[in-house]
Order: structure tokens, then sequence, then C-alpha cells
């Protein structure tokens, strides 16, 4: 019976199939996700920290006994009489993190759960992996991906090479005119002006997004954030895939303006509903600022549907329809916390576009369905 | 004495069997803390993989770097047996854990519990992980892997062969390759076809849940038995330790206990000794200690009966016979055990009597804690079903996670299965045919 020291080093089973739990529960997660994207946390968070997730390690089922059904014999230092309270029941919900409380020895058995630390791109990533863009404005292949760099300005400083000899001769000029010299020659550093460059924006490469939201009486809290949450990983999503996203916030109740970021996400008006006036002013906005050759305009509009009229309904599809030609994507989010389908859908219900999407938002977890149904995976 | 001499394997081994102890002879090995919690993790070294394990030995391997627990040694029930050794145990820490070993071993070796594990489940297991590495290059590792999740959810449903009258030597030598006999299959007799021998309603109970589904299932393809079979081979090896935890645990700390008596150290040397001791005796709030407890009761059941009476009970009992036949109001008492249970949201403790806490003992020792599962019918509705019924015995199981393992025995029955049981005093059924669970109240 010596005592044997092998050697264990390349011993790596242990590892490997803690690896693949982890991989397990990043598998989880992304079914989580519906829940975890709507958590408000993150989307008041600047979008740049670290979120701990409690995750459950992952469940082993098996037959076993209800846990706090029938009585079980313990163990303290003696003190403990009839009717004493030893502690509280864990929840089994998310109150109970990490592995029972205290680190103390015979700890209620409770959950398992292992504080995952995800990062918002993670989160991100795993989620807009299942995002696409599938109406891309059409434009031959060969001119999408390169940068346009033109000579556009002209500085006072750069490189001796952009030398606009032109415009420094005539620096150059006035600078001896001025002091009643009628004559080139002198130079100073400060005649000599440069051709600089600007990044023409390619059309491909940016973004409108014309967030519209009902404020009329009707929008409630919930509403407001299930808007909030939506229009948050849209932008997010769009600015992975285009190199400049511009937003235009537009409320309305029943008349229309356009607002600040904070104030379309906090406005709570009373009033009617008019969502033809949004209609219009979208339209305005498109044919003014962004025109559609140049931009990718993605107009999304919440609203809980209940508008003024059957005649605003028909108004509001036919500023729609003229719309649909230029525009990415439209989407229109229902938001409601009841079942009855509004009167708005159903006007828009008969109205059948590619470029036209619907969904109906009825509690947190649809956001993520319904970001999936506006931006389709192709081949998905 | 100048430097202090901390006895060898061979001279602990010698106190041992001059106490009366009959260990097998024992392998020692120092290993680090990542191959040591590995072990732990998979009970025994080379087993399958399966991330399952993975999950264990994170969770102990955490515990163990942010100082929360420390495991000593891992024993492995083989002839001989394997000790593990924590690499950076010290001499005395490593002198105290050999005498543990010195208990474990014994009581491998003569416990009637262990009658049937193998001396050579170290060769086997690896055989087995062999087998299943060449399945995942054969059918995929996903595939593996899921069917895996399913047959470990049920391993606990077996059961065991009863004690046998033949020695263990002569029995082990007779059947080197259990399970892969083909009259355990029953494949051999013509007239014994599958429709005859299925069990029919209340007539007879199968109560090897995974044996019964590895035989009877239509569904499952040749590997797939194949694992089945040996997940069942395995847990066969670890019930036993399941079944005399309390046994197994109280009988090594009584004989470290005193074997430590026995030996010279120094001052320095017994007062980390019995740190060491009271450390694994501490009482736990929520459980009991089965070191504490096991210990106490043979400490007593010696100080009554004598010596003989604690070598005969670690041979004739599991934990349930030991502490209904042994645990004593005064041991009890001592060990300030008390009756915990639920109100309302609170943990309440509920009684000091005696009679209640060694009866509630008893129950939750009964079957290793674990809901007894049988096999009522193997062809339900004459259509191929399995009903399954869950002996109900006071307490509940818990619900959605039968639901859940319910999918996994359809997985592998392939049919409808349903799990008759009781919830708050009805009778209910819980089914699942492959894309909807129901559940029904009779």
């Amino acid at each position: 019976m010596a005592l044997f020291v092998p050697d264990w080093s390349l011993e790596r089973k242990g590892a490997k199939d803690q690896r693949r739990h982890l991989e397990k529960i990043r598998e989880a997660l992304r079914d989580r996700l519906p829940d975890l994207i709507s958590d408000e946390s993150i989307i008041t968070s600047d979008g740049k920290h670290v979120l701990k997730v409690p995750l459950r390690s992952l469940e082993q089922y098996r037959f076993r006994f209800h846990s706090w059904q029938g009585d079980r014999v313990g163990q303290d230092q003696g003190g403990g009489r009839p009717g004493d309270v030893l502690g509280r029941i864990p929840q089994d919900g998310l109150s109970q993190k990490g592995d029972g409380g205290s680190g103390a020895p015979g700890e209620i058995p409770g959950i398992d759960y292992i504080e995952a630390e995800v990062s918002f791109e993670e989160l991100a990533g795993l989620m807009f992996h299942e995002l696409g863009l599938p109406y891309l404005k059409s434009k031959p292949l060969a001119t999408l991906p390169v940068p346009a760099l033109k000579f556009k300005d002209i500085s006072p400083k750069g490189l001796m090479g952009n030398l606009d000899k032109r415009q420094s001769l005539k620096q150059n000029l006035i600078r001896n005119a001025v002091a009643g010299r009628a004559q080139v020659g002198g130079w100073k550093e400060r005649d000599l002006r440069f051709k600089t460059w600007v990044d023409e924006p390619d059309p491909e490469d940016n973004a409108v997004i014309i967030a519209m939201r009902d404020i009329s009486g009707s929008m409630g809290d919930f509403k407001k954030m299930m808007a909030r949450t939506f229009a948050f990983w849209m932008l997010k999503f769009l600015r992975t895939q285009y190199e400049a996203v511009e937003v235009v916030f537009l409320v309305h109740h029943t008349q229309a303006r356009e607002v600040t970021e904070s104030e379309f996400f906090q406005l709570g008006e009373s009033g009617g509903t008019k969502v033809s006036s949004v209609y219009q002013l979208c339209r305005e906005v498109i044919d003014t600022r962004y025109r559609p050759e140049a931009w990718n305009i993605f107009p999304i509009h919440f609203s809980d549907g209940d508008n003024w009229s059957d005649a605003d309904n028909r108004r509001t599809v036919d500023i729609l329809e003229s719309m649909l030609p230029g525009v990415n994507v439209f989407g229109y989010a229902e938001i409601r916390e009841g079942g009855y389908t509004s009167t708005l859908m159903s006007a828009f219900s008969r109205l059948q576009h590619p470029r036209f999407k619907t969904v109906t938002i009825t509690h947190r977890g649809d956001v993520y369905p319904a970001l999936k149904a506006f931006f389709p995976r192709e081949g998905a | 004495m100048d430097s202090p001499r901390y006895p060898t394997d061979q001279e602990i081994w010698d106190l041992a069997r001059s106490n009366g102890l009959d260990p097998f002879a024992i392998t020692f090995e120092n290993v680090p803390a990542s191959v040591l919690y590995e072990i732990a993790a998979y009970l025994i070294p080379g087993r399958m993989a399966h991330w399952s394990y993975g999950k264990a030995y994170h969770a102990m391997k955490m515990r163990y770097d942010y100082g929360l627990n420390k495991l000593y040694e891992m024993v492995i029930n083989a002839n001989p047996a394997y000790a593990f050794l924590l690499a950076s145990n010290s001499e005395l820490e490593n002198t105290f854990v050999r005498a543990h070993v010195m208990g474990h071993v014994d009581f491998f070796h003569h416990n009637h519990c262990f009658h049937h594990t193998g001396s050579d489940m170290v060769e086997v297991v690896s055989r087995h992980a062999e087998r299943v590495r060449q399945y995942e290059f054969q059918v995929g590792h996903t595939a593996v892997e899921q069917f895996l999740d399913a047959v470990l959810s049920l391993q606990e449903h077996i059961s065991l062969p009863a004690p046998s009258v033949r020695p263990r030597a002569v029995e082990n030598h007779l059947r080197p390759q259990r399970g892969w006999s083909s009259a355990d299959w029953g494949l051999q007799s013509p007239s014994d076809s599958i429709g005859e021998r299925q069990v029919k309603p209340n007539t007879h109970e199968e109560e090897d849940l995974l044996r019964f589904i590895m035989v009877e299932s239509h569904y499952l393809e040749d590997w797939e038995r194949d694992v089945i079979e040996m997940v069942r081979q395995e847990m066969m090896y670890f019930w036993p330790q399941i079944r005399t935890k309390v046994m197994n645990e109280g009988w090594a700390t009584y004989w470290h206990a005193t074997l430590m008596r026995q030996l010279t150290f120094s001052d320095d040397d017994y007062i980390d000794y019995a740190r060491l001791h009271s450390q694994v005796t501490a009482p736990l709030v929520y459980q009991v200690n089965p070191y504490a407890l096991g210990y106490s009761v043979f400490q007593d059941l010696e100080r009554r009966q004598g010596r003989d009476a604690i070598f005969l009970a670690r041979t004739v009992d599991d934990d349930v016979s030991f502490v209904r036949n042994y645990l004593t109001e005064e041991v009890a008492e001592a060990l300030h055990l008390f009756v915990y249970g639920a109100d309302q949201d609170h943990v309440i403790v509920k009684s000091r009597q005696f009679e209640l806490i060694r009866d509630q003992l008893v129950k939750e020792l009964v079957h290793g804690g674990i809901p007894v599962i049988h096999v009522n019918d193997g062809d339900f509705n004459q259509r191929g079903e399995l009903y399954l019924i869950h002996r109900h015995e006071g307490v509940d199981l818990d619900l959605p996670y039968a639901e859940r393992t319910l999918r996994y025995v359809h997985r592998l029955w392939g049919r409808p299965v349903h799990l008759e049981t009781r919830s708050s005093n009805k009778r209910l059924i819980l089914s699942f045919d492959g894309h909807l669970d129901t559940k029904t109240v009779l």
C-alpha cells in the first residue's frame, strides 16, 4: 500500500462536462430572451453595463418529493422550542438568489442559481442573431460597401499633397491686397488652403426610424413601457446594421407633432385619437427630410388602436398606402391589455403589403416575437 | 520527540485489523483538488461523460475555491479499494483521513447491502465510458446526451437483487459480465414473447422501472438499451451507498475516533485533530449530520451492548433499520434533534418528542428519500401505453418535476405514459402522449 502520486495533470473530464453544462445554460438563456429583453433595468440602462442575470443551473428532472410538504428532522444547538420560527420558505422565484442565502452549513434546500454575467453585447448578440433586414432597397452590389470619399471642403490645415493651389493663391492675393500690394508673393503659412474630404453618406448605410406614438388618454404605463422597449431594441438593432441611424419622434392624439426622445417616452396626455394626423406628419417628414432614394426608412407606430372614427381609419389607410413604396418596413404595433381587435387593426388587416407589418403586444413576452415579425431573418 | 512521525498506510491498516476491522487492501493516491472534486462529482473515476456531472463538479469546486467546503478524501468501493487524498492535506490530516477510510472500506466489505457490488467497478465504468464514446461517434453527441438526460432522470428507479445467501466471491466469479447475459434479456426462449410477459393490470407490479423499459419498450434501439443497462449497472453499485449513508459515515467516524485515540501525537496535533473531528460532526440546521448521527448511535450501542453488537449492526443493518432499532431518546436529545416543517410561509420547529423524531427520520430514510414508482401496466388501454403508480406514503410528488420527468419516460417508451399518484388527498393521473400533458383527477 504505497502512496502513489500519478500524473493527473491531463485529466479534464470535469472541466469538459462543466463547460457543456454552461453551454446548455446559454442555450436556456436564449429561451428566456423574450422575458429578459423586456426587463426594465436593461431598457433604462445606458446599454453598456454588464447585466447580472440569475440563472438556474440546469434542472435535472426526476421523480422527487414535494419540498415543503411533510415534516423533516433537523438539528440545532438545543434551544429551539416547538413553534419557534427557523426561517422562511424560499419562494420559487428570483427572490431567492445564490445558494440559499447565508453560507452557513445547513442551508435551506433551495433552488440552485448561478449568477451569470451577461454583457449587454452578448444579450443583444443572441437576440440580433435571430433578426434580419429583409427589405433592403435594391442597389447594385458593387457600389455597396465602398465608403465614398469626396473632397468637398477647404481647410487651413492639411496634408501638403492635398494643397489647393488656386485657393491658396487667392488667399495670398487677398492678404497682399489688404496690405496695399498688388502682387503675389511673400508666402506665409496661413495663406495655404487644403482640400479636405468628407465621408459622403452612402444612402445604403443610413437609416431613419420614425417612431410614432399615441399619447391619448387610453395609453397607460404598461403601453408606454412596451412601446419604449420595442423602440429601444429596434434602435439598437438598426444601429448594428447601419452606420448612422437617425430617429424622429412623433406623438399624436388628435393632432401630431414632433417631440424629443425623452418627451416621446414620457408624455401622457388626455384626449382622443386621430391616427391620420400622425401618418400625415410622417409623410411630410419623409418627403421633406428623408428622401426614400437616400434613406432606409423604418416608420413604426404604437397605439392601442382606439381611433376616432371609421372615416379616419380609411384616411389613415390611404396615407399609409401612399407611403409604403418608399419605406423599408412600416410597422404598426398595437399594444393593448384586452383581447378585442380594434377598428384600426381591422382596417389595416385588409391591407396586404409585404412591407407593412402589424403585431399585437399584450404582455412583455410579446416584444421579442414582434421584433422578429418586423425583422424576419431570411431563410429562417 | 524531535520530528513527529506519522504512521504509514500499512501501520494504520494493521492497527485497524488488530481492532477487528477487516478492510480490503487500500490503494491511497494523492490528487490535486481539481481531480478530487472531479472524482467526487462523478463518484467514481473514469465514468461516462454527461453535463450533469459537470454541474456537480462546478458547484463543488466553486465551494472549495471560495473556502466554503473542503473534501479531504474520496473512497471508492472496490477490491482493492481506492482512497484519493487531497494533495494539500497535512500529514496529520492524512492520518485522520486514513483512519476514517479504514471504517468505510471495512463497511463496504462487510455490510450486507454491498453483497452484490462488484469489486472491479472502476474498470466497469471505464468500459461503459468507452462504449458511450463509441455511440457518440456512431449516432452523434447530441443524440447520446439527450438519451442520457432521459435515462439518468430515472436512474434511481431500479430494484436491487435480494440479499444472496451465496458467498460474494462465488457470485462475482460466476457472473463477470452482468446484464449482458441473454437470460437477463429474456430473448432466448421463443415462448417468452413480449406480449405475454407484459404486466397486466392489477396482477403484478414490476418494481424495476428502468429494467422494464429496457426490456419491454418497442421503441428503443440496441445502443439505447445498452446505455440503459450501463446506467442501471452503475446505479446498482451506488444504491447501497444511498441506503447506508448514516451508517457508513457513522462507522468511519467511529473508527477514526477509535484509531486516533490509539496513536500518539504531539499536543498541537491533538488540537488539530479535535478541530477536524468537530468539523465533521458539526450540526446542520435543516438536516441531520449523518456523521454525527451514525457516530453517536454506534457509540451509544457499544456502550449499552458491547463491541460485538456494533459489528453485528454494521453487517446486517441499513440506515432504516439502524435508526429504528438503535436510536435512543438520549442520543436524539444529545444531538438536539427536532422535527420541523412548514407553517404557512415559515419554517418552524414542530416537536422535540423522541418517537416523532425517530419515526420522521425513518420515513426520510426509507428508499433513500426517493419516491417509489412501480410499473403497473405495460399495455395500458391495450395500446401499448405505460401505466406507472407512485406508491404514495404520505408525501406528494413534486408535480411540476414529475410532469417533466414523464416526458423523459415517454422518450424511452415511445407511447403515451401515465403516472398515478396522489396530490392533496386526491388520486391523480399525469399523462404525456408526446404532445400534450394532461392531468386527470379521479
